[in-house]
């Protein structure tokens, strides 16, 4: 989120499309319900009335998969209307801008942006570019009137999105269409904000990015970025999945949001080269700048001592990507089901169930040596090779079960959705013979690394030079005990020598070694610091000479009266609270709105002024300053908000394409590219050459749009849900949700057992017919829609009859940039199959215990 | 202590179920057998094991109109004058407790009934809420978590619950916040009602008609029973009461 849950409470108009709050996130609500008691208005775009829907103001259905034609058709309706904040959009995004002449959009060429090359399905972006000056700065109209410029080029391209044709597509009624614009569009006035609460109804399609990206582009023209109650603020469900990000879950970064290195990229000087963004702006900040620092303290803190200025700080020993490598899930377990991988560890995951393609990756785990799978309980992961159509005698895969303990188990911290870094303590003992994940992770490094030390190996010095002063050791060398405070102060960061001030004329020690570095503005690319994820650093360091968690901070203050409770534990970056905060204020430095002020400028303030509020993005002065002053977007190379995305592989404003498969013959915003002319569907297919990877593009056999979600009641694939008995009571069996209409036609009814089938594989559901799915009427023809839950498996509950996954049906294809599967969008065919046996609700229960009839 | 009250504000209710956890967690009630039969809604009602339910009703609307999901967080409204206690005295003392401080209605774990005892009790319930342990013989239902009260906690429901649907307090306050909030309501929701404020402690707001809640949502005429047949009943115990 660039924003926080709390805040929540602070925004006028709160839009939530791609995500079901009440169901999935259900501690948002009690904000949203804050700021509904403000007379704050709340509306749900969603496929299916969901349980947020129940408490909206105003509800619109949509079509899966249709996200970017009902946004254009906002940023068409904001455009037309003039609901845009002209001052904030001139000054802090790059809408005045000059593009190439050359440029050309889908309307213009059938579909797609000028640069396209059909045989690999990508873009040259050359003409994807900025018109420099002679100095090397964009070239500007701040009338907006340049037929070039950013802005008229949004408002050209977004012009086809008329609400007719958007309703069209959606199937969203015209009448809700404007309505929703509408009240976004009531926020472009200063006082005024709006925001986005999106998941994985947003993420997990084909164009997943640009679904995000359309609303950024909404956001920027009315002003809602950096305020309070705006932002775009994507929900995070998993406890930490912030903070698994942030340290580099995935494959293409490394802690901090580093690019992975890649092997072109022999030396640190090129990796720096590479990676660090320069700008001819001279009021822009250009934080990247400051990569080679960031890089360099990461590698001090993986190799310590052993990182030396003469061996590059041992950047020769991070593993590098091939060029242009795509190490995806869906890649990984594309070339597992090819025979590629011997081993695997399958950390706190149930691919076997999570996966898009699930019934192809447990193929693809029966080709495997080994497998390691940790988790709390068995799962369809861990016993795979005894699932359904499985043949145990054939399967040659050697599965380790490690059993881990729970978050209440262990002390650490964990960073919420609001990029809070809260500590949290350990309640009580592991049970049995579980562990911590670390303390697994500090078994398997000793015992690797001793064999590396006996042994040799191909490779060894990564794992022999790796700093792990996690504790005290025994006699062996090994870490006792993992200390996850010892993690958290290398993750922020040391002094590995003196450092001292040399600009002053005697200088002057700033930072002695072996302390704590107090922020990342200290991080240095000399080897002289170290921080285990530049982020973070500030989260456990030095105050007034004591050492201080400030994750365990629990502070109530709150002085800016916004929720923003600055001395309760610490958000990343530097305690900041809401993110591109400078964009908060005009450039003289007057909040846009007073009455939520997040920062703004006292001239007043120390020797020449100073921000009061949250945490500034950046300490100098606001943009009027002639001298000093600094553009708000401080992570971007021009330091204003991006409305035109030349970084994205599909194209600089969003388009829209119809899902993989889909319902709809013809794209009506193009002829020919029905889908996202960006991915790599080929690709794809030819690493993994199994029919059932294949798509239907046949809408006759496979007639319904189908998509997935979660429930409140259940976690993730709920392995962890599933057995606890009160959560199964609520939700037992895998369900289908379908609209009367369709029932009436398939002869179906509430709790009777329907086969879901796919291109890729088949699943029981017991159906919920329901008048909260409603059929579609797109291009005049009529769509049904049904949805399914991804929670259940059937491994658990024992007797089977939770059913099993619903990514059995889900298509092995994601979007371009990410390769984030989608999940969201695709197609089935349903039909009856019986009457299921009735059991007992009560069993044990007295006959008296029954309903009054 | 002064006695107390639930405002149960369904408008704010997104029926994320933690009342029906915290409430079988607290009581240590054990989770049922179930099946999906076609809705939300499980288990599919109030029973020993399960003092509070989450009841979703999915309203079949005409084409065109909106759909409606109503969340109905049902529970023992714990009345002022309980008609269950004045049925259960009738048969003998101490099944049925009404504490004088708080006005919670508790059934006692120790007293065993009868199972004709039990159905007198439940038939004169207005809300269909006591339930039968046929293996101890003890009636069962919500305590208000008196436990927890006696302690200075809130009730378990009333704690976990994330949207302010689930409020607690001294009666006089909860009444004021109850009205307050049904005069906002109203505003927007032509048939809002506030359910039986002056007979029951757990007070209901809705925003639509009480039956597209829930059956027994609201007292109402012909369901249960009303002060003088519970009266009535506690004289002669062994008449039937006939319900339509």
């Amino acid at each position: 989120m660039t924003n926080h849950w709390i805040d929540l409470r602070n925004s006028d108009v709160i839009l939530v499309m791609g995500s079901n709050p009440a169901s999935n996130h259900p501690i948002s609500m009690k904000w949203i319900m804050r700021a509904k008691e403000r007379g704050a208005k709340l509306i749900c775009v969603d496929p299916r009335f969901t349980q947020t829907a129940e408490v909206a103001d105003v509800y619109a259905p949509i079509r899966s998969g249709t996200d970017i034609a009902f946004l254009g058709g906002m940023i068409n309706y904001l455009l037309e209307s003039d609901l845009f904040l002209k001052e904030y959009v001139v000054n802090y995004t790059d809408a005045p801008f000059l593009v190439n002449p050359d440029f050309k959009m889908p309307g213009e060429l059938d579909g797609v942006f000028s640069g396209y090359d059909e045989d690999n399905s990508s873009y040259d972006k050359k003409t994807w570019a900025f018109q420099l000056d002679e100095k090397g700065v964009p070239k500007k109209d701040t009338n907006l009137q340049d037929p070039d410029c950013v802005f008229q080029l949004l408002k050209k391209h977004y012009s086809r999105y008329s609400i007719d044709i958007v309703s069209q597509v959606t199937g969203t009624p015209r009448d809700k269409c404007e309505e929703i614009y509408k009240a976004i569009g009531s926020t472009y006035v200063p006082n005024r904000t709006a925001t986005g609460c999106y998941a994985m109804g947003w993420t997990q399609h084909t164009v997943g990015v640009q679904n995000i990206r359309a609303f950024t582009i909404v956001q920027l023209l009315l002003g809602n970025m950096g305020m309070a109650g705006g932002g775009v603020n994507a929900m995070r469900g998993e406890g930490n999945v912030q903070g698994s990000t942030d340290h580099a879950l995935l494959f293409h970064i490394l802690p901090g949001y580093l690019p992975a290195p890649t092997a072109s990229l022999a030396g640190l000087k090129d990796y720096v080269l590479k990676h660090t963004p320069t700008t001819k702006e001279p009021r822009s900040v250009n934080w990247w700048s400051n990569r080679g620092k960031y890089i360099t303290s990461y590698l001090k803190a993986l190799y310590g001592d052993h990182a030396t200025r003469e061996n590059d700080f041992g950047y020769s020993w991070l593993p590098k990507l091939d060029e242009g490598m795509n190490a995806s899930w869906l890649a990984l377990f594309a070339r597992m089901y090819r025979d590629q991988f011997e081993g695997f560890f399958a950390w706190g995951m149930n691919p076997a169930c999570s996966s898009v393609g699930a019934g192809k990756v447990r193929e693809a785990l029966g080709k495997l040596k080994w497998m390691v799978n940790v988790n709390l309980y068995d799962n369809e992961t861990a016993s795979f090779w005894r699932g359904p159509g499985m043949k145990p005698g054939k399967i040659k895969t050697e599965v380790f079960l490690l059993p881990c303990c729970s978050s209440v188990e262990k002390e650490g911290s964990i960073s919420n959705s609001g990029r809070l870094a809260q500590w949290r303590y350990k309640a009580i003992e592991p049970l049995g013979q579980s562990m911590p994940d670390a303390e697994i992770l500090n078994e398997l490094y000793f015992r690797v690394k001793k064999l590396y030390q006996k042994e040799g190996g191909a490779l060894p010095d990564p794992i022999l030079n790796l700093t792990w002063e996690y504790g005290e050791k025994d006699q062996e060398g090994k870490v006792r005990h993992l200390d996850a405070h010892k993690v958290a102060m290398e993750i922020n960061g040391y002094y590995h020598e003196n450092v001292y001030d040399k600009t002053a004329s005697s200088p002057k020690l700033i930072g002695k070694k072996g302390d704590l570095v107090p922020n990342f503005v200290s991080l240095r690319d000399d080897g002289s610091t170290s921080s285990g994820n530049w982020l973070y650093s500030g989260s456990y360091t030095l105050k007034d000479g004591e050492v201080v968690n400030m994750m365990a901070r629990r502070g109530k203050e709150d002085p800016t009266g916004l929720g923003l409770y600055p001395n309760w534990s610490w958000a990343w970056p530097v305690n900041r609270r809401i993110i591109y905060n400078r964009a908060s204020v005009d450039p003289k430095g007057r909040p846009w709105d007073p009455e939520r002020a997040v920062i703004k400028w006292n001239p007043a303030a120390g020797k020449s002024g100073g921000w009061e509020g949250d945490v500034p993005d950046g300490p100098a002065p606001p943009l009027a300053d002639d001298k000093k002053g600094a553009l708000p977007f401080i992570m971007k190379p021009y330091g204003v908000g991006a409305i035109f995305g030349s970084g994205l592989k599909d194209g600089p404003f969003p388009e829209h394409y119809e899902p993989l498969e889909s319902p709809v013959p013809k794209n009506p915003m193009s002829e020919k590219h029905r889908v996202n002319p960006t991915i790599p569907i080929g690709k794809l297919q030819a690493m993994a050459k199994d029919p059932a990877f294949l798509f239907s593009f046949d809408y006759e056999r496979y007639p319904y749009v189908a998509t997935t979600y979660r429930v409140s009641e259940h976690w993730q694939t709920g392995v962890m849900t599933r057995h606890l008995p009160w959560q199964l009571e609520m939700h037992p069996q895998q369900f289908i949700e379908l609209d009367r209409e369709l029932a009436g036609v398939k002869g179906i009814q509430g709790g009777d057992l329907v086969e879901v089938k796919s291109a890729r594989g088949q699943l029981s559901c017991v159906a919920i017919v329901t008048d909260r799915f409603k059929p579609f009427l797109i291009q005049d023809r009529k769509v049904h829609l049904i949805g399914m839950p991804w929670c259940f498996g059937w491994q658990y509950p024992e007797d089977g009859s939770g059913g099993d996954s619903a990514n059995l049906l889900t298509p092995f294809m994601g979007d371009p940039n990410t390769l984030i599967p989608e999940s969201k969008a695709f197609m089935v065919n349903i039909t009856r199959i019986e009457k299921p046996a009735r059991v007992s609700d009560q069993p044990g229960s007295d006959s008296l215990d029954r309903g009054r009839g | 202590m002064a006695d107390k009250s639930f405002f149960i504000d369904t408008t704010r209710c997104t029926a994320c179920r933690g009342c029906q956890t915290a409430c079988k967690q607290w009581n240590r009630n054990r989770a049922t057998k179930t099946v999906q039969r076609g809705t939300y809604q499980n288990p599919a009602d109030l029973s020993a094991a399960t003092f509070k339910l989450v009841r979703f009703q999915d309203i079949r609307v005409p084409p065109g109109e909106e759909p409606k999901w109503h969340f109905f967080p049902d529970q023992c409204r714990h009345c002022v004058n309980p008609l269950c206690k004045m049925v259960a005295d009738g048969k003998g003392k101490g099944a049925i407790l009404h504490d004088g401080k708080t006005g919670a209605v508790v059934f006692s774990p120790e007293v065993k009934t009868t199972p004709d005892d039990f159905r007198e009790i439940r038939e004169i319930c207005p809300f269909d809420i006591p339930r039968y342990d046929g293996a101890s013989g003890a009636m069962r239902k919500c305590t208000m978590c008196i436990d927890r009260i006696r302690e200075g906690m809130l009730p378990a429901c009333v704690k976990t619950c994330p949207t302010g649907a689930m409020n607690f307090g001294d009666r006089e306050t909860i009444l004021d916040m109850a009205a307050a909030k049904f005069d906002e309501v109203k505003k927007v929701h032509k048939g809002a009602s506030l359910l039986d404020a002056d007979s029951v402690r757990v007070i209901f707001l809705l925003k639509d008609d009480p039956d597209t809640y829930h059956q027994f949502a609201a007292k109402r005429n012909g369901v249960g029973g009303t002060g003088t047949m519970a009266f009535r009943r506690s004289l002669h115990p062994r008449s039937r009461l006939k319900t339509s």
